[in-house]
């Protein structure tokens, strides 16, 4: 089954992401910030990434930025999770590399088809 | 597939708190004269998280209050509005306003939006100031332009033609994946237009030089096209037409499309909606999905009447785990043993025994970790009260606080916040002198409140500095007269004086001011304090300042034990209490009038307490020229306990028997000897009211000695 990497510095987010995607038989793997998702992208291959924007050490758009550096992760689709306020940050996120976004808040039933959308 | 969100609730409302103490002490730290990025931009994000989270688990009254204040931040964050003093104190109440929405959410009362209303409407107004377009309309705006702006919904079908750019595939982003996207709304047909790729010497292989003519015919409507390359829309050409004939379409819209003028390759292909097993599969799990959920649901409910959670590192459960792997290797080792014992294996039991002690040792140690937690958590709320304390009294001060990460148990955390709190008040309101008084008296014109943690033996102490007027001996002793603590008569060294405050009826506060002399005086502190066993001293320089130190057990379920016997009773002083053990001879023992003797060591008269006596009970030595003497103190006062024997010291665990039975005097709690007996822990205050030797006999003891030797 496909690998998902969920990155947000809110637990309750990581949880109900974390949930949602395991209910539909995704593996999935948790971060808490770009640095640390960077690290665990680094040791396991990953088919996707979803991450939230604004987090402390190394927010999502650095961490696309990083991750479209390593060779495993030149292709793979990363979304980002924003809010509808923050229109520029889908431009930055775009621009550093990502793929598309989710715009919060979502729910579950959202989360899924976007994932699909990606992950046929 | 349905998931029910209100199982993330209590997580979310846990962060959320985080996130408001985040908030909080950010604020109270912001220099206003210098406002650093990285303080607004911790700010911005713990709103942010409490705006998102809000939202998604649907807790709409915060995510709409929390959006006008993250709006604000966020206009402060680029540096479109400059952030006044004024402008911290409208965050915090905001602050304080989200708490209490959480708070409603999480009781499942009613959102009381009057406050928040009203703070809004603050909010409002500072941001309209500003004629900035608020993001707010920025997302009215973009809510419009998603609407669909025409509903072709009726049309036969699309043309599309799309050219994405070069780097489209270093996004993540893959065509293919959105045409089969498009093949799910209807029948799709795909051309590529591969005119623009140039030779081989020039390929980039990972660029995409590559466009489409696509054809999908069907209801699809216009938006959900859109949707399809809602990612890629901004970066790519793409032009979508409604195909209005179904025959002759294809080549007519090819015509009206753009860039195709030859077209040098036509590669078509259909694809057809996948069906079948896969989504078979994935009804499925789905159906199962639901299932735990609802099952999990339920389970979440039964547990979630007053549920205190704690939080416990990974660290600290991996430990543990650890450890219990180690007692049950032990354990197996031990139990092989015991299959067919001989003698010569003796050593090796012997091991096995000290193996499992020392893992028992261990786990019993990490589990307390468990309960343990940084005193930061009783400290922050520290630096908000003193921030609108001294606002309140016109004070200027400076609160310094050490030691945060400093670990205590859970329950004494929670129990020593207000006794904390009420010192902390006390140096504000009546130790730091006003600003002017400061400057007049040669001091720093800020005061100076430090709250300071550490361990010291199995204890941590806390303690409250301030460099402020520090005690009035003399209007504490005037005072103490007035009340009746002390006679006129008596001397008093400043220690002394200092512990008087901390007397039942005392209060110096000339005026009773809105922060403290409200009529719970020091005494409460101090037995708040003791009830958690521990104890509060005060010491204090005149002019200079004052250190109130507190100390405190690590825990409140075990404690460090001196086994002692009378006749065939063993009882148990806590190790604390203990100053020292004696063993007496004929000049030292006085007998006073009242029958009662005392003890004189190092020019003190101590009360002799035979515990045999008191417990009515027959012990080994009647005399206390055959006993032990065991000299202890509770309450400031000292008792000399007259004992058979001192046995060994240990750990043990305390068992309520006031729970269990009803309140004993002298005997705090009972607990189990490691031979199966029950043995009962000595609670020094007690002792010392059911022996008769209170602080009035203990004066008088000493004040006749005290004659007598003059």
């Amino acid at each position: 089954m496909a690998t998902i990497l969920a990155v947000d510095d809110s637990a309750s987010m990581r949880q109900m992401v974390t949930f949602t995607l395991k209910g539909a038989g995704y593996d999935v793997i948790e971060a808490e910030d770009g640095q640390k998702a960077l690290d665990k992208a680094k040791n396991r291959a990953v088919d996707l990434v979803l991450t939230d924007v604004n987090m402390p050490v190394m927010d999502g758009i650095e961490l696309v930025k990083n991750l479209r550096t390593l060779p495993d992760y030149k292709f793979t689709p990363i979304l980002m999770l924003t809010t509808e306020s923050a229109g520029d940050k889908k431009v930055q996120g775009k621009n550093a590399g990502a793929t598309g976004w989710l715009v919060k808040p979502f729910n579950p039933e959202q989360l899924l088809a976007t994932i699909k959308k990606v992950m046929g | 597939m349905s998931v029910d969100l209100s199982q993330f609730h209590q997580v979310f409302f846990e962060e959320s708190y985080e996130g408001l103490d985040v908030m909080e002490s950010a604020l109270l730290n912001i220099d206003i004269s210098a406002i650093d990025d990285e303080t607004i931009n911790e700010i911005f994000r713990a709103a942010h998280s409490i705006k998102g989270g809000s939202g998604t688990f649907g807790f709409k009254e915060i995510a709409e209050f929390t959006h006008v204040v993250e709006t604000l931040l966020d206009l402060i964050r680029s540096d479109q509005f400059e952030m006044k003093a004024d402008h911290v104190d409208l965050f915090l109440k905001s602050v304080d306003c989200i708490r209490t929405m959480i708070n409603q959410f999480e009781k499942g009362v009613s959102c009381d939006m009057e406050v928040a209303g009203e703070l809004k409407a603050a909010f409002t107004v500072l941001l309209d100031g500003e004629n900035e377009t608020s993001s707010e309309s920025n997302e009215a705006d973009s809510k419009k332009s998603a609407q669909p702006n025409d509903s072709h919904s009726g049309a036969e079908g699309w043309q599309i033609y799309f050219k994405p750019e070069l780097d489209i595939l270093r996004t993540g982003n893959d065509p293919v994946r959105m045409f089969r996207e498009l093949s799910e709304l209807g029948e799709l047909s795909v051309i590529a237009v591969t005119d623009d790729i140039p030779s081989i010497s020039d390929i980039d292989p990972e660029a995409c030089y590559m466009a489409w003519n696509l054809t999908l015919f069907g209801g699809a409507t216009e938006e959900q096209v859109n949707e399809v390359f809602e990612w890629v829309v901004d970066d790519s050409e793409l032009v979508i037409t409604p195909l209005m004939l179904q025959s002759d379409t294809r080549e007519e819209d090819l015509e009206t499309s753009p860039n195709v003028g030859v077209v040098v390759s036509e590669h078509e292909a259909t694809i057809i909606p996948e069906t079948g097993e896969n989504e078979e599969i994935a009804g499925k799990e789905v159906a199962e999905a639901k299932q735990t959920t609802t099952k999990k649901a339920v389970a979440k409910k039964e547990v979630k009447t007053e549920s205190a959670s704690i939080r416990v590192g990974t660290d600290k459960i991996d430990d543990l785990i650890n450890m219990v792997g180690e007692l049950v290797i032990t354990q197996s080792m031990l139990s092989e043993l015991g299959k067919e014992f001989s003698i010569e294996n003796l050593p090796k039991l012997m091991e096995g025994l000290a193996q499992l002690s020392m893992h028992t040792r261990e786990l019993q140690e990490n589990v307390m970790r468990i309960r343990m937690l940084p005193i930061s958590f009783a400290f922050s709320r520290f630096p908000r009260l003193v921030h609108d304390m001294s606002k309140n009294l016109n004070k200027k001060v400076e609160l310094v606080l050490l030691g945060e990460q400093t670990e205590l148990d859970k329950t004494v955390m929670e129990r020593i916040g207000d006794p904390l709190v009420h010192l902390v008040r006390n140096s504000l309101d009546h130790g730091l002198e006003l600003p002017e008084k400061r400057l007049a008296l040669g001091k720093d014109e800020m005061g100076k409140i430090t709250l300071n943690a550490f361990h010291q033996g199995g204890n941590i102490i806390i303690q409250i500095i301030d460099d402020g007027a520090g005690l009035n001996k003399e209007k504490i002793l005037s005072k103490a007269k007035e009340n009746g603590l002390v006679s006129a008569s008596d001397h008093l060294s400043d220690d002394q004086i200092n512990d008087l405050i901390f007397l039942p009826g005392f209060s110096t506060a000339e005026a009773v001011t809105d922060i403290s002399g409200r009529g719970v005086g020091m005494d409460v502190v101090r037995r708040n304090i003791q009830e958690l066993n521990g104890s509060v001293e005060v010491e204090s320089k005149e002019g200079e300042g004052s250190v109130f130190t507190i100390r405190l057990p690590l825990t409140l379920a075990i404690l460090d034990g001196q086994l002692i016997n009378v006749g065939e009773q063993v009882y148990i002083f806590p190790l604390v209490s203990i100053v020292e053990s004696i063993q007496t001879h004929d000049q030292m023992i006085h007998r006073v009038s009242g029958g009662c003797d005392v003890l004189r060591l190092r020019n003190e008269y101590i009360p002799i307490v035979k515990l045999w006596d008191v417990f009515n009970i027959k012990p080994k030595h009647e005399t206390v020229e055959d006993g032990l003497l065991v000299i202890v103190e509770g309450d400031n006062i000292k008792i000399a306990v007259l004992v058979d024997d001192l046995l060994g010291q240990q750990q043990v665990v305390i068992k309520s028997i006031r729970e269990n039975y009803r309140p004993v005097h002298g005997v705090s709690g009972a607990t189990i000897l490691g031979d199966g007996t029950v043995s009962l822990i000595l609670d020094i205050s007690g002792l010392i009211k059911l022996a008769g030797v209170g602080r009035d006999a203990y004066k008088k003891i000493n004040d006749a000695n005290d004659t007598e030797a003059a």
